[in-house]
């Protein structure tokens, strides 16, 4: 009697936890399916995709230019070195203009100040200028601009040379 | 068996369709008795939301002010503008912007409808953290009433995300730069942050995509929790044994029990509502009739203006900001208030002094001492903070989240630390109290950030006087 009440509880107990783990799963699957839809679409030739910023001889040794449908400028050193830097400030995210007079940007939000390569002259920015992949092929600047790269001071790793 | 013998009674006319309608859904009068309209509330969908009876005392306007009940009444207007503002509105870029001037200046009564949603939505704002102070004050959150707090700083969370969702849908310069600096203190949650922003904006910055989300957040998925959270809301009211008794300080002293007569819904409550209603509504069309929404010119993501500011309700979040490292600023100190918020009734549970503002004498006189003390320091930390200390520029070598983030909150919490101890050991404050003093100091204090980061805060975000503020560029 005890044996038989004691088994029929286990079974219970078998069968709530498996709806329970089933029920776990099932809601594991519509959350991941949600995430996965709600994900960002890229679309190619518009911000998010490649853009030809247009041929190397436009942009002159130590100049900074800023490419407005890409949101990006591109910085040429006084090496001949580019960078494709994103024009959006790494604090909270405001468009940072290009200070031709002081040679460095300044935030308009909260007076953050970057030098030419996006290091960061002045905080509250927490990390430089974040950059996008640069490539040269046939003479013309193509940039990615799928994802942000971010970077710390002084790291210019991402610097292409024509 | 004559089938036609209920109809056509000698001397009556005749029974057709229209006439059983009427008869169906004549006019009722109210009953006369408590009993019929008693009845009466529970038999109707509407009115079934209140009990059937309530506390006489619980009706004295200057204790609830009629907070909560005004909340209801902006969202039902909120739903009710809103709801035909979509049908001359696409969430598309730049689209959306054409179409607010258009329904400002084409579209019949459109302006007048788009300003009664945007000042009952900022209005709302305003009366749902009067209504959390009102609940605070009285105690009323303390058991058996917890869940019924929790549901209601659910549901003021869910009424800044939908101002928050909604401010962005006029794709104004005022929109965007809003969106992008509220969006952006997101993005420094630790691990997460990143990749949330990016789910919320739909890619790296505010675009097209975050309009849509934004659109669909703030048409459908907030207004169905928010609904579903009110009907509960009002349902626990009544399953708690209505709203708390308004109690005086000498009631508690004499331990004369918290009690009330009843009387019945119908009139005393619903005539009240009424009233108040048609008083508010009225107050609102007048204002929107007179007061313009603001718009500013189509967003522009290549210009930011100067200063770029977060919706008003979040400046004084911005304003903490500028003080501390993002992750004690977005993440520490927003999360262990609103932790501590939340969970208030579980650690403030003397149910004694329910229904006395600010609990006792001295109760009331260390809430004064706390807002007064909050209103004294407050600036004055701004101040220092900006001006005289520098701890990044002190400390250079030294790691930016322990300069910017650790050292300023150690610099505040002990104060807050030394002040709670003082009230403790030279006012012999009880736990309650110490409760009620702390509450007090931090509410008084963020509301004194929000006003500095909305009138004090210029170009650069620097300090400005209101008065002798330049002009936005």
């Amino acid at each position: 009697m005890t044996e038989n009440s004691g088994r029929s509880t286990g079974r219970r107990d078998f069968l709530k936890i498996t709806w329970a783990m089933l029920a776990g799963l099932a809601a594991l699957e519509s959350g991941a399916l949600t995430l996965a839809y709600l994900q960002p679409r890229l679309a190619e030739g518009e911000f998010g995709g490649v853009i030809n910023a247009g041929p190397v001889e436009n942009f002159p040794n130590n100049s900074v230019t800023h490419i407005t449908n890409g949101r990006f400028y591109i910085a040429r050193m006084e090496d001949g070195g580019m960078l494709a830097i994103y024009h959006r400030c790494t604090h909270l995210g405001c468009t940072v203009p290009w200070d031709a007079n002081q040679n460095k940007f300044i935030c308009p939000c909260h007076s953050s100040e970057f030098d030419l390569s996006g290091d960061v002259l002045n905080p509250p920015a927490p990390r430089p200028l974040d950059t996008f992949a640069l490539e040269i092929v046939e003479g013309q600047v193509l940039v990615d601009t799928a994802k942000p790269i971010q970077r710390s001071n002084g790291d210019l790793v991402e610097v292409v040379y024509p | 068996m004559e089938p036609e013998e209920n109809e056509n009674k000698p001397g009556t006319a005749p029974s057709t369709v229209v006439s059983r309608l009427m008869e169906k859904y004549k006019p009722q009068s109210i009953p006369e008795d408590d009993r019929g309209r008693m009845k009466l509330v529970v038999n109707n969908l509407v009115l079934h939301l209140h009990p059937s009876k309530v506390n006489a005392r619980s009706l004295q306007w200057t204790y609830t002010w009629g907070l909560g009940g005004l909340s209801a009444i902006l969202m039902t207007l909120l739903g009710a503008t809103g709801v035909i503002l979509l049908n001359n509105y696409t969430p598309a870029a730049p689209q959306a912007y054409l179409d607010i001037l258009e329904i400002r200046s084409n579209v019949w009564f459109g302006e007048l409808i788009r300003n009664l949603h945007h000042w009952s939505a900022n209005l709302l704002i305003i009366i749902a953290v009067l209504h959390l102070i009102r609940v605070f004050a009285t105690g009323s959150y303390r058991p058996p009433r917890e869940t019924n707090w929790i549901i209601g700083v659910l549901m003021l969370v869910l009424v800044f995300g939908s101002n928050f969702t909604g401010y962005l849908l006029p794709w104004d310069q005022l929109a965007f730069w809003a969106i992008t600096v509220g969006t952006s203190i997101i993005s420094y949650i630790p691990f997460i942050g990143e990749s949330l922003t990016r789910l919320i904006l739909a890619g790296p910055e505010v675009g097209a995509g975050t309009l849509l989300n934004f659109y669909s957040l703030h048409i459908a998925i907030i207004p169905l929790f928010i609904f579903g959270l009110m009907m509960y809301h009002f349902w626990r009211i009544r399953k708690d044994g209505g709203l708390t008794i308004p109690r005086t300080v000498e009631e508690v002293d004499q331990n004369i029990p918290a009690d009330s007569e009843k009387v019945t819904t119908i009139p005393h409550l619903v005539q009240k509502e009424l009233i108040f209603a048609l008083g508010w509504l009225a107050a609102i069309i007048i204002f929107a009739a007179l007061v313009p929404a603001p718009l500013e010119g189509i967003a522009d993501p290549n210009v930011s203006p100067n200063p770029a500011k977060a919706p008003w309700y979040f400046m004084g979040l911005q304003e903490l900001l500028l003080h501390f490292h993002p992750i004690v600023a977005a993440l520490v100190i927003p999360g262990v208030v609103f932790m501590g918020v939340l969970l208030l009734p579980f650690y403030d549970i003397d149910t004694r002094n329910i229904g006395v503002y600010f609990r006792s004498t001295r109760g009331r006189g260390l809430s004064l001492l706390a807002a007064g003390l909050a209103v004294i320091l407050t600036p004055t930390w701004v101040l220092v903070d900006e001006f005289l200390v520098d701890w990044s520029a002190w400390l250079p070598s030294w790691d930016t989240l322990i300069t910017n983030g650790l050292i300023p909150l150690v610099a505040i919490l002990l104060p807050l630390i030394l002040l709670d101890q003082w009230v403790k050991s030279v006012f012999k404050a009880d736990t309650e109290e110490r409760v009620l003093f702390v509450f007090m100091f931090l509410f008084t204090a963020f509301l004194i950030l929000t006003i500095i980061g909305i009138f004090f805060r210029g170009p650069g975000m620097s300090l400005y006087l209101p008065w002798a503020m330049p002009a936005a560029h």
